[in-house]
C-alpha cells in the first residue's frame, strides 16, 4: 500500500466513449471481464443471478452453474489457487451455504484474485430473510466493497481483484437489490488479458491443519491491521464537505438516497464497508456538528463508530427493517410526513403459479389428501398462498426433507403417513441429497416429492445438473434422479406426470402409507418453457360448485353464477376437466 | 412538450413486458446524453404479481427510485395497477394507461371484486388520464406482446425526443425479427389518441 497499490487505475485503459446502460449485475460481470477473470461459478439466486448470466456471454471466461454456493466457492477457490482470477456470485442466503470454505479461504489467501459477490435483498422482494452480509466480512475477516451504481459496480469489481492479489485474500463485493437491478450508464473498457499464474505447492499456506492455520491466523490479523490503516486513504472512501451542520456516513444505495433526501448535507461515502477507515471517520466527525449514519438493515457502521468513541446517531431514526428510501430518510431526519399509497383498499395482486404450471396438481392433491407439507424454496413456495394454502413450513434450500425427518422423530412414525417433504429438482441437487441420505440412514418413513420441472424456475430458468444442459444451453450429462435416489438407499421411487391427478393421488396414498423412506418424482417441464399448443378448455352448463377453483388457476375465474375460463390465459393443461364432478369442462376446439 | 428531464413509473402485471419498455426509455435517454437510472423488478413478483419499474432522467440522477408524488408520468399496463400506483404521480402528472383488466387472484377466487372504474379512482384526481385499449392496438400491429410499444407510442407525444431517436432506441432493444411489429405498435400508440380525439 506504501506503493499506492490500491489506487484505481482504469483511466488509461478506457476505450474512448463507448457506454452502455447496464444493470449493476451486468456491470459487475463487465468489471470482472475487464479484470481478466477466467473462471466464474455460481448458483442462481435473486438478486444476483444476472451477474453470472452476463459473464457467460464472454467467450474468454469459463462460466458454469454449480450445484450450490459451497461448491461454487470451492471451484472458484481452486481456480484462484491454480493461478486464474475467479469469481462467484450469490444471493445473501447463499453466503450461508458458502461460509464454510470462505472462512478458511481467508486464512489461506489466494494465488490469483478471488472475488465473492453477494447480493442482499433488503425488504425481501424475493427472499426468506433480510440478513446483512456485512456481518460475514467482519466474522471472516474478509474485506468488503460496496458500490452505489453500475459504474461503481464495474470499477469496484476491478479494484476487488487487484486488492485480492495485493493483499492475498478473497474480497467481497456487496450489492443490494436496488444496485443489482438498477440500470445506469457505464463506460466500457477493454479486457486485461492476464496469463494464468504458475501453480505452486505450498502446504504451509494451503493445507489448513492446526499447526499451519495458527500461523496463517496471524497473517489474517496483520493483513487486517494493514488494511484498516490503508482504508483511511483508499480513494473509494470519499469525504465531501458541504453544509457542515450535518454530516452523514453512508455507503452503497443509501448514499444515493441521502444525496436526494439531504442534498446539502456533508457526506462520507464508504466504498469499502469493511474494514472501516476509523481515522477518516474521526476526521469527518470533527468537521461536522451533527453526525448521522445512514445504513440499511443492521447498524454495523454505527456500532463500530460508537465502539471507537465517535458520537453518532443512526438506527434510532432509520430502524433495521426493509429498504430505506428518500422518503424514509426525509421523514426520519426532517420530520416530513411519510407519503402513503393512497389507494390501499384495492385488491392485492400476489404472484401466482402460472396457468399450466405442473406444480399445481401436486399441491391440489396434497390438499385432497389432507397432508402436512414440509416445503422448500422455489416457484412452488407460492402454493403456500391462498387459495391453495398447501404448505406448512419453508425455511431454506433443501430443508423440507430434514424438517419431515425431525417431525417424525418428534411425533412418531405414524406422523409421516400424513406428511410429505416437497422440493424442486434444482433445490434437491442443491442441498436435498444429503438430507435424503440422512433419512434413509436413520431408517425414517418420510415421503419426499421432487417436483422435477427440468429447470431452475423462480430465478428465471437456469440450467442445473438435472436438466441436461449447461449454462450455454449445450448438452450436459443429466443426473438421473431415480437412480440417484435408489443409490441413496430409497427402495421405492415412483415417477408420475403431475397433469395426471389420479396418478399423483394414487402415488401419494401408496408412498405415504409405507413404513420406510420413499420418493415420488413429479416430472413435467416448466409451463413457461414447454409451450403446449392445445386449445383452451371450455365450460358448459357450469353448476357453480367451485371444485375447479380449488386448483388456484389464474385462468379460471369466478363469476356470480358460474366460473369462466379465460381463453387468453388457458394453455390447455386439462387439470380442471379432471376435477369437475359434472364433466362440464372439456377440451376446446382449435380455432 | 416537456424537457426530456422526468421521473416516470411503469406498473403492470408480471409477464406483461414492462421491463422492455423501461429498457427502451433508458436507452433513449442515454443516447441523448442525459443522466438516467432505471430500477427494475426481477424474481418472485414476475410470476403474475404487481410489478413496478422506475425511470429517472435528468442531468444527474442519484436515487434510482422515483419518490412518491414526484412522477411526471405513470405508464400503466393494467387498469387496477394504475390506481394502485396513483400516489407516485404528481398533481398535474400524466397517466398513460392500458384500459385492459387482468383479474388478480383474490378477484378470481371471488373473495374481492375488481373495482368498477379504476382509472377514475379518487387517488387519480388532478392527474391527466390518457387511456387506450393497448392490447387491441398491439394485436392490430401483429402481436399481443407489443402492448409495451403501444404505450410508449402514446407516451412519446409528451416527450421531446424525435421520431428517429425513438426508433433508434427501439431497434437497439428489441430482437430484429420483431422490430417491424414493434415499430408498427409504437406508431399505433402514437396515433391512437389523436384518432380518438378527432
Amino acid at each position: 500500500m506504501e506503493k499506492n497499490d490500491l489506487s484505481l487505475s482504469q483511466e488509461s485503459e478506457e476505450r474512448g466513449e463507448e457506454t452502455a446502460l447496464l444493470l449493476g449485475n451486468e456491470a459487475v460481470a463487465q468489471g470482472a471481464w475487464e479484470a481478466g477473470v477466467k473462471v466464474v461459478s455460481s448458483y442462481p439466486g435473486t438478486p444476483s443471478t444476472e451477474i453470472t448470466e452476463t459473464a457467460a456471454k464472454f467467450p474468454e471466461v469459463n462460466v458454469q452453474w454449480a450445484s450450490n454456493e459451497k461448491v461454487a466457492t470451492e471451484v472458484v477457490f481452486g481456480a484462484a489457487l491454480a493461478g486464474a482470477r475467479a469469481m462467484t456470485c450469490m444471493k445473501h442466503v447463499g453466503v450461508n451455504v458458502a461460509a464454510d470454505p470462505l472462512f478458511t479461504a481467508a486464512y489461506t489467501g489466494v494465488n490469483a484474485g478471488m472475488v465473492v459477490c453477494c447480493a442482499d435483498d433488503p425488504a425481501m422482494h424475493s427472499s426468506q430473510n433480510e440478513q446483512d452480509s456485512r456481518y460475514y466480512a467482519r466474522a471472516a475477516h474478509i474485506p468488503m466493497l460496496e458500490p452505489a451504481d453500475s459504474q461503481e459496480c464495474k470499477d469496484f469489481t476491478k479494484l476487488a481483484f487487484q486488492m485480492s492479489e495485493d493483499l492475498d485474500t478473497p474480497v467481497f463485493i456487496r450489492l443490494t437489490t436496488r444496485v443489482s437491478h438498477a440500470r445506469s450508464v457505464v463506460t466500457l473498457g477493454v479486457r486485461d488479458e492476464l496469463s494464468v499464474k504458475p501453480y505452486h505447492k505450498d502446504a504451509m499456506k494451503y493445507v489448513m491443519m492446526p499447526g499451519m492455520a495458527r500461523k496463517r491466523h496471524l497473517d489474517v490479523q496483520k493483513r487486517e491491521e494493514f488494511l484498516t490503516e490503508a482504508a483511511n486513504t483508499l480513494p473509494i472512501n470519499v469525504m465531501k464537505l458541504r453544509d457542515t451542520s450535518m454530516g452523514v456516513v453512508t455507503s452503497g444505495i443509501c448514499y444515493q438516497y441521502v444525496r436526494d433526501a439531504l442534498p446539502n448535507a456533508s457526506t462520507l461515502k464508504l466504498g469499502m464497508v469493511y474494514p472501516l477507515p476509523m481515522k477518516l471517520i474521526e476526521n469527518f466527525a470533527s468537521k461536522v456538528d451533527r453526525l448521522i449514519v445512514i445504513e440499511e438493515l443492521e447498524g454495523l457502521i454505527e456500532r463500530d463508530m460508537k465502539a471507537a468513541g465517535i458520537a453518532c446517531e443512526g438506527k434510532k431514526y432509520t430502524g433495521i427493517q426493509g429498504e430505506l428510501s428518500v422518503e424514509r430518510i426525509q421523514s426520519a431526519l426532517l420530520n416530513k410526513p411519510m407519503p402513503e399509497l393512497s389507494a390501499n383498499d384495492l385488491p392485492a395482486r400476489p404472484p401466482v403459479l402460472c396457468p399450466g404450471c405442473p406444480h399445481r396438481g401436486v399441491f391440489y392433491a396434497f390438499n385432497r389428501l389432507g397432508l402436512r407439507v414440509m416445503g422448500d424454496i422455489g416457484c412452488y413456495t407460492l402454493s403456500a398462498l391462498a387459495p391453495l394454502s398447501a404448505m406448512d413450513a419453508c425455511l431454506c434450500m433443501g430443508a423440507s426433507i430434514g424438517m419431515a425427518s425431525g417431525a417424525e422423530r418428534a411425533q412418531g412414525r405414524e406422523f409421516s403417513k400424513g406428511t410429505v417433504a416437497v422440493l424442486g429438482d434444482s433445490t434437491f441437487i442443491h442441498s436435498g441429497i444429503t438430507s435424503l441420505v440422512d433419512a434413509v440412514y436413520n431408517q425414517e418413513a418420510i415421503t419426499v416429492v421432487i417436483l422435477d420441472n427440468r429447470i431452475t424456475g423462480m430465478t428465471g430458468h437456469q440450467q442445473n445438473p438435472a436438466s441436461g444442459k449447461d449454462i450455454h444451453g449445450n448438452p450436459a450429462p443429466a443426473v438421473d434422479l431415480e437412480k440417484l435416489c435408489e443409490s441413496c438407499g430409497v427402495k421405492h421411487v415412483t415417477v408420475v406426470d403431475p397433469f395426471d391427478l389420479k396418478a399423483v393421488e394414487k402415488a401419494l396414498r401408496e408412498e405415504t402409507a409405507r413404513d420406510e423412506v420413499s420418493v415420488i418424482i413429479a416430472r413435467r417441464p416448466c409451463a413457461l418453457l414447454d409451450k403446449i399448443v392445445r386449445p383452451p378448455y371450455v365450460i358448459e352448463n357450469c353448476k357453480n360448485c367451485g371444485a375447479c377453483m380449488k386448483l388456484s388457476c389464474p385462468a379460471i375465474e369466478h363469476r356470480e353464477d358460474r366460473v369462466e375460463i379465460n381463453a387468453s390465459l388457458c394453455i390447455g393443461c386439462g387439470m380442471c376437466a379432471q376435477v369437475c364432478p359434472f364433466k362440464a369442462i372439456r377440451e376446446g376446439v382449435r380455432a | 412538450m416537456s424537457k426530456p428531464v422526468f421521473d416516470l413509473v411503469i406498473v403492470g402485471v408480471g409477464g406483461q413486458g414492462t421491463l422492455l419498455a423501461s429498457k427502451i426509455l433508458g436507452q433513449l435517454a442515454m443516447n441523448a446524453k442525459l443522466g438516467v437510472k432505471v430500477s427494475e423488478v426481477h424474481g418472485m413478483s414476475q410470476r403474475g404479481g404487481s410489478v413496478i419499474t422506475h425511470v429517472r432522467v435528468g442531468e444527474r440522477v442519484h436515487s434510482p427510485l422515483v419518490a412518491m408524488g414526484n412522477a411526471d408520468y405513470l405508464v400503466s399496463f393494467e387498469a387496477l395497477e394504475a390506481a394502485r400506483a396513483a400516489a407516485y404521480l404528481k398533481q398535474g402528472g400524466v397517466l398513460i394507461a392500458n384500459s385492459q383488466r387482468i383479474s388478480p387472484m383474490p378477484v378470481i377466487t371471488g373473495v374481492a371484486s375488481y373495482p368498477n372504474n379504476p382509472l377514475q379512482n379518487p387517488a387519480l384526481a388532478g392527474r391527466k388520464v390518457e387511456a387506450v385499449d393497448a392490447l387491441s392496438l398491439a394485436v392490430e400491429a401483429g402481436s399481443a406482446k407489443a402492448v409495451n410499444l403501444v404505450l410508449l407510442g402514446l407516451l412519446s407525444r409528451h416527450l421531446s425526443f424525435t421520431d428517429e431517436e425513438w426508433k433508434h432506441a427501439i431497434a437497439v432493444c428489441v430482437p430484429r425479427r420483431t422490430l417491424e411489429v414493434n415499430i408498427r405498435a409504437f406508431e399505433n400508440g402514437r396515433a391512437s389518441l389523436s384518432a380518438a380525439e378527432s
